[in-house]
């Protein structure tokens, strides 16, 4: 029995796995061969002429694409740092607290999840052309806010909503300053919710394309955008290089958190408990 | 050494009209361990956590040697709370945790280590320090526990519910280290705990809080022999109740007339006397003495409690089995009452 169902277990693993692989990675494949093609037509199975043109033009200072990398970056990274500073206070008060619109607030944050993004941008729009925001880099960040934050807030609400704080009350009674408690106390045991949630706030912000073309009115380049003009001008080379580019911070993200997303931390696993 | 002086302290809790904990005023002498006793949610908690500055007073006051420290914050109090569940903290080692209160204090990491490992050797867990909590048994958590407390030297030290999560065996070997160390140590401690036996085995005085107001605030002795009031006697497992009238000394009830040890006033009263003070007498038929006729014997090993019916009166007794080895249910069972152990409660 004991070896039948090991077996059985080894051959789910095994038929997972190749799940996984052929819907993850094979669409990738095409991706990958057309970087290094000059040309590859049907009925050819693989191109018959092999080059680094591809690659040579994306990392050239014409093309923008490393330029608009750092861009990217930059704005990913400023937004999941706003989503972490709104998403903790936020999350502890939903995860902790009892208090009065409790689910009101709970809809509101969750509403940009439910609602489509263009509906809201468009009356935001008008609000940040009066604020002199619009084709900032600082009114894209602040827009990207919009899809992060929610992620951010279920994360931290789970996370709260298993936490003590009476350890809190224990390290104030043993000396600590406020700001030292937090520091010492609340910041390691919310530790990996902040984490797994920052890496999603990246993701969503990194793979923003309807939000940044609106409210950067096209002169905030990030790669998104710069990807679907070289996929609209048919470059499938050009396409294929920054495409690879592109889904390295999600393939890396994936097996940062592979551990944690396996239920083994209540980060993930926090989420239905708001 | 601190004298802690507490001064119509008072709970209300928001949305609450009625207060958790009602005008308690309690002078704790420098240097001595007093249990607050009382069932759950008598208001006990709530008064550690205003000593300790994690919670806000509704109103009195709370001084340490003549200062006012409400308006001083937790971390400046002096003041450390052991909680009943530990709260060590899981991502540090032990010795991490018993440090963290001289880290707070900016005390330099030599320092810490060497004080680190003397308090180890104080509670017995020498060789713990790199471990974590969650390696630890119940018994040791509490002594890190402890250990992270008084490492810091505090004014006052608040324990919550010390010996209740510790087995038999180990609640006398923590007893004997929480008074050996804060005897030692001469830090005024004050512990909350809803079992009359912690409480009167820890503390140099007890007292008693029942529905958010102090009862009585006494040495522990005068619990069983002179409870305030009847509520007082019940919590302590006093059961006999009879009621009557003193007159010049005697207190007359409708079973019999009993002549009192102490000067007590004239008037109507509930006489009452614990079970294990209630004597079996040969017959002799001397004055406190009274015939009943026994309705349930119980052998318990090292005592028999004996049910007996006098009038209307059920008396509860408990006696050494030797004495009510030949008496069976139904027999008549001559009981004397010493009047050195008679108490009257006014109602």
């Amino acid at each position: 029995m004991e070896r039948n169902g090991s077996l059985l277990g080894s051959s789910f693993r095994f038929l997972t796995g190749t799940v996984l692989i052929v819907w993850l990675v094979l669409p990738l494949v095409p991706l990958a061969i057309w970087s290094f093609a000059k040309g590859w037509f049907y009925p050819s199975l693989l191109p018959k002429v092999w080059s680094l043109r591809a690659w040579e033009y994306t990392f050239s200072d014409t093309s923008g694409v490393l330029d608009s990398l750092w861009l990217t970056i930059g704005i990913s990274l400023a937004a999941t740092a706003l989503s972490v500073l709104v998403g903790v206070p936020a999350g502890r008060a939903l995860g902790m607290y009892q208090f009065k619109g409790k689910s009101f607030v709970e809809l509101l944050i969750l509403a940009p999840m439910i609602v489509p993004g263009i509906a809201v941008v468009l009356g935001i729009h008008s609000i940040f052309i009066s604020m002199g925001l619009t084709n900032t880099v600082q009114g894209v960040i602040l827009v990207h806010l919009i899809p992060t934050i929610p992620y951010m807030v279920l994360v931290m609400a789970g996370i709260f909503a298993n936490y003590d704080p009476a350890y809190e009350l224990q390290a104030r009674s043993l000396g600590a300053s406020p700001l030292k408690t937090f520091w010492y106390v609340t910041l390691p045991a919310i530790m990996p919710g902040i984490i797994v949630g920052a890496l999603f706030s990246f993701l969503v912000s990194w793979s923003q394309y309807i939000l940044t073309l609106l409210i950067g009115g096209g002169r905030v380049v990030t790669l998104p955008l710069l990807l679907f003009n070289f996929a609209t001008s048919g470059r499938n080379d050009i396409t294929g290089a920054i495409g690879l580019i592109y889904i390295l911070p999600g393939i890396v993200i994936l097996l940062l958190t592979a551990k944690h997303l396996s239920g083994r931390s209540g980060a993930v696993g926090g989420f239905g408990q708001i | 050494m601190t004298h802690v002086s507490l001064q119509a302290l008072t709970k209300i809790y928001p949305g609450s009209t009625e207060p958790s904990l009602d005008k308690l005023s309690l002078e704790i002498p420098s240097g001595e361990l007093t249990a607050l006793l009382g069932p759950s949610g008598c208001g006990k908690t709530t008064t550690m956590k205003m000593i300790a500055g994690l919670l806000k007073t509704t109103s009195g006051d709370v001084v340490f040697d003549g200062r006012s420290i409400l308006q001083d914050k937790p971390e400046d109090r002096g003041v450390v709370m052991v909680f009943q569940n530990y709260l060590l903290f899981p991502y540090m080692s032990v010795a991490a945790n018993i440090g963290f209160g001289l880290k707070m204090r900016k005390i330099n990491q030599a320092e810490i280590d060497q004080r680190v490992s003397d308090m180890l050797d104080l509670v017995k867990l020498p060789d713990l320090g790199s471990r974590r909590p969650s390696e630890l048994s119940g018994g040791q958590q509490q002594r890190v526990a402890l250990a992270r407390a008084l490492i810091v030297q505090p004014k006052v030290l608040l324990l919550d519910e010390p010996l209740s999560n510790l087995d038999a065996h180990l609640r006398f070997e923590m007893r004997d280290l929480i008074r050996n160390l804060q005897q030692d140590m001469g830090i005024t401690t004050i512990f909350v705990t809803h079992d009359q036996e912690e409480a009167v085995v820890l503390a140099d005085k007890v007292a008693l809080i029942l529905d958010g107001r102090l009862k009585q605030y006494d040495v522990s002795s005068a619990f069983y022999s002179r409870p305030v009031d009847k509520a007082t006697a019940l919590f302590f497992g006093g059961q006999n109740f009879i009621s009557g009238e003193v007159n010049n000394g005697v207190f007359a009830s409708s079973f019999g007339q009993f002549q009192l040890h102490d000067k007590t006033e004239n008037g109507p009263g509930t006489l009452t006397i614990r079970p294990e003070n209630i004597r079996i007498d040969s017959g002799s038929g001397g004055s406190n003495s009274v015939v009943a006729s026994i309705v349930e014997k119980i052998y318990m090993g090292t005592q028999t409690r004996l049910q007996c019916q006098v009038g209307d009166t059920l008396l509860q007794v408990i006696a050494n089995p030797n004495d009510v080895e030949g008496y069976t249910v139904g027999q008549d069972i001559s009981l004397a009452l010493p009047a050195q152990s008679l108490w009257v409660l006014r109602s």
